[in-house]
């Protein structure tokens, strides 16, 4: 399938249309939400939450037989509320550490609604197909009512985060101060998580439990890659799950047999891979870059101050060392030959014969400065 | 007639425990308006947890705090807060005058955004601390020392009264330590009251006025040329005070008996 057929298939298409606005609206709501679990390092919240809420999916249909997706929604909410509760729980009241208290409630959620949907199957009833979706996630089942839906909560999420902007960053900076400030640290807390949960839940239909976390951590991790705004943080972030959960619909719905969950998740992935190596400042290619030049940097100087000490020792500044005296003091790093033809490039050094290096005016000077300079930065 | 004189703090039969174990236990605590003073102590003394219960972030098992005669949170805006400076992530995707602002959060209450005037004054307080350079900086590029500065100038915008500081001299250079101290002493002249979790016993004489020897049990407070004595000392430190105020007084005698 070419370009021009996708377009056309994103206007004219009910199926494609729908899922890949599905996909962007989750990716939208959980991109930005995301930000604050990356920030507040919460990270790891995300993918409890998400795991917890499959016994609530499975409850919600058993209680009340309807695959309807607002009710299973509400259940997952639910259910991954609760989870977090669970969370906060063992942490107040016992000594287990956080990573173990979220690893606890994750699987045993989780372990739970495996039961679940397990015991579902074996129901003589011929409804209960699909259920297990929600492990994968399968958004062909998408329906133009349950996009309104998603569309209409991740607005409601969204315009709550703006609302309490100043509040939140507060709370994710310095939530002790924010206390001493007059903030209800505590409501404020559960308000965000409460916006995470219904972040999480938008997406399990088409992401699902086992992946959805993706969407809350790749998008926001890249986006503080680019940025050093909280402001353009959420924005990026929200575009980046748009993009992925846009591009990863429309992938899987045009190629055969290919999950949409997995599909999305890879083109996040794919996001994360890029703006970990290439954005500037804390991409590894930028740092990798700026090291050797710092590094050649320091081997110039190095070598330039060597030769000024042998120098030193000659009235006549045009006497010529040869390079292998500068060899053997920088301790045989090597590199010098190359080092002393991009100095003399620099014209900070002239080549006399052969093999034989001296100063020159212009060199002598560059050594004061350097000189100068690291005096200055001691002092 | 001193007594009955309002107190900046008043603290009075103050108990902290986590769990079952006492991180403070009984104290009782008047500082008068317009002093600087030290909290002084040996580690888990519960210097950082005074500090956070007398700003009711931290639940007293017992006890009462007053501020200018009346509970915390009536008083709020009468105080302003420096926490330690490892207590935040700063890597946080923000710039200086974003965190300075921050300390006008509390007057410019829910949802709004801050304005002109807050920009305006958090410029004047970054001026204070000598950060007016810094002001579109990104947090994570500053040193420990322009850190400590951020957090002091985002407590100078609060406007305060009174001042809770924890260890703002944790991890500055010398230049800065005495900056701060100018400053410190700048809001003591304005008749500010500041209270600062300490741990450089040799600067307490220089530097401050008034002292808090903490070891679980509030050991003594007062001012400082009539509580910051060896004995004081010992009680808090439990014989294992590397300091003698004799010895300092008397720089040929040195006190071995504090080591042994």
């Amino acid at each position: 399938m070419n370009l021009m057929q996708i377009l056309k298939g994103l206007m004219f298409d009910y199926t494609l249309r729908t899922v890949a606005l599905g996909s962007g609206i989750l990716g939208i709501v959980s991109g930005a939400l995301g930000v604050y679990a990356v920030l507040r390092k919460q990270s790891l919240l995300g993918d409890a939450m998400s795991h917890a809420a499959l016994p609530g999916i499975a409850i919600a249909f058993i209680l009340t037989g309807s695959k309807a997706p607002l009710v299973l929604i509400l259940g997952a909410a639910a259910a991954g509320w609760v989870g977090t509760l669970f969370i906060m729980a063992v942490l107040n009241k016992t000594r287990i550490k956080d990573d173990s208290a979220l690893g606890i409630v994750l699987s045993v959620f989780f372990g739970f609604g495996l039961v679940l949907l397990t015991f579902i199957q074996k129901m003589p009833k011929a409804t209960q197909a699909g259920l297990d979706n929600f492990l994968f996630g399968q958004a062909a089942t998408l329906m133009e009512r349950d996009v309104i839906i998603m569309g209409l909560l991740g607005a409601a999420v969204l315009i709550i985060m703006m609302v309490f902007w100043k509040e939140f960053k507060l709370l994710s900076f310095d939530s002790e101060f924010g206390s001493s400030l007059g903030f209800p640290i505590k409501k404020l807390d559960f308000i965000l998580t409460g916006l995470l949960v219904v972040a999480i839940v938008l997406g399990l239909q088409t992401v699902g439990v086992v992946l959805m976390s993706a969407m809350i951590v790749a998008p926001a991790a890249s986006a503080r890659q680019w940025t050093d705004k909280l402001g353009l943080m959420v924005a990026l972030s929200a575009v980046f799950g748009a993009l992925a959960g846009m591009s990863g619909a429309i992938i899987s719905s045009v190629t055969a047999h290919l999950p949409t969950g997995p599909t999305i998740v890879l083109c996040i992935s794919f996001v994360v891979a890029v703006s970990m190596t290439l954005a500037p400042n804390r991409g590894l290619l930028w740092r990798w870059f700026r090291e050797r030049r710092n590094n050649r940097r320091l081997r110039l100087e190095a070598v330039l101050l060597d030769l000024g000490m042998l120098a030193e020792q000659h009235e006549d500044l045009s006497h010529g060392h040869p390079a292998s005296v500068l060899n053997t003091m920088s301790m045989g790093q090597g590199g010098v030959e190359r080092s002393l033809e991009e100095l003399e490039r620099r014209g900070l050094v002239q080549n006399i014969n052969e093999d034989e290096w001296a100063l020159t005016q212009g060199g002598v000077k560059e050594i004061n400065r350097i000189l100068e300079h690291r005096e200055v930065k001691k002092v | 007639m001193d007594n009955e004189e309002i107190k900046a703090i008043r603290v009075d039969d103050l108990t902290v425990a986590y769990r079952d174990k006492p991180v403070l236990w009984d104290i009782d605590l008047n500082v008068p308006p317009g002093v600087l003073m030290a909290i002084v102590g040996p580690n888990g003394a519960g210097k950082t947890t005074l500090i956070k219960s007398i700003l009711g972030l931290v639940k007293p098992a017992a006890g009462q705090v007053l501020i200018y005669g009346k509970p915390y949170q009536q008083q709020r805006s009468l105080v302003g807060y420096v926490p330690q400076r490892e207590s935040v992530d700063w890597d946080f995707p923000t710039s200086v005058l974003d965190v300075v602002m921050m300390g006008r959060y509390g007057i410019i209450g829910w949802i709004r955004r801050p304005g002109r005037e807050d920009r305006e004054l958090a410029m004047q307080a970054l001026e204070k601390v000598r950060m007016q350079d810094f002001a579109n900086r990104q947090i994570s590029q500053l040193s420990g020392g322009q850190q400590q500065r951020v957090f002091l100038a985002r407590a100078l915008v609060q406007d305060a009264k009174v001042y809770l500081m924890d260890e703002p001299f944790q991890g500055v250079d010398a230049t800065t330590e005495k900056a701060i101290v100018e400053l410190l002493q700048q809001l003591r002249s304005d008749g500010r009251t500041v209270a600062v979790v300490h741990h450089d016993l040799q600067t307490v004489i220089e530097y401050f006025d008034w002292v808090t020897l903490l070891n679980v049990r509030s050991i003594a407070s007062g001012p400082v040329a009539e509580v910051f004595t060896d004995e004081n000392l010992h009680l808090t430190y439990a014989g294992r005070v590397a300091f003698s105020r004799e010895s300092k007084e008397q720089k040929n005698s040195l006190s071995d008996g504090d080591k042994q």
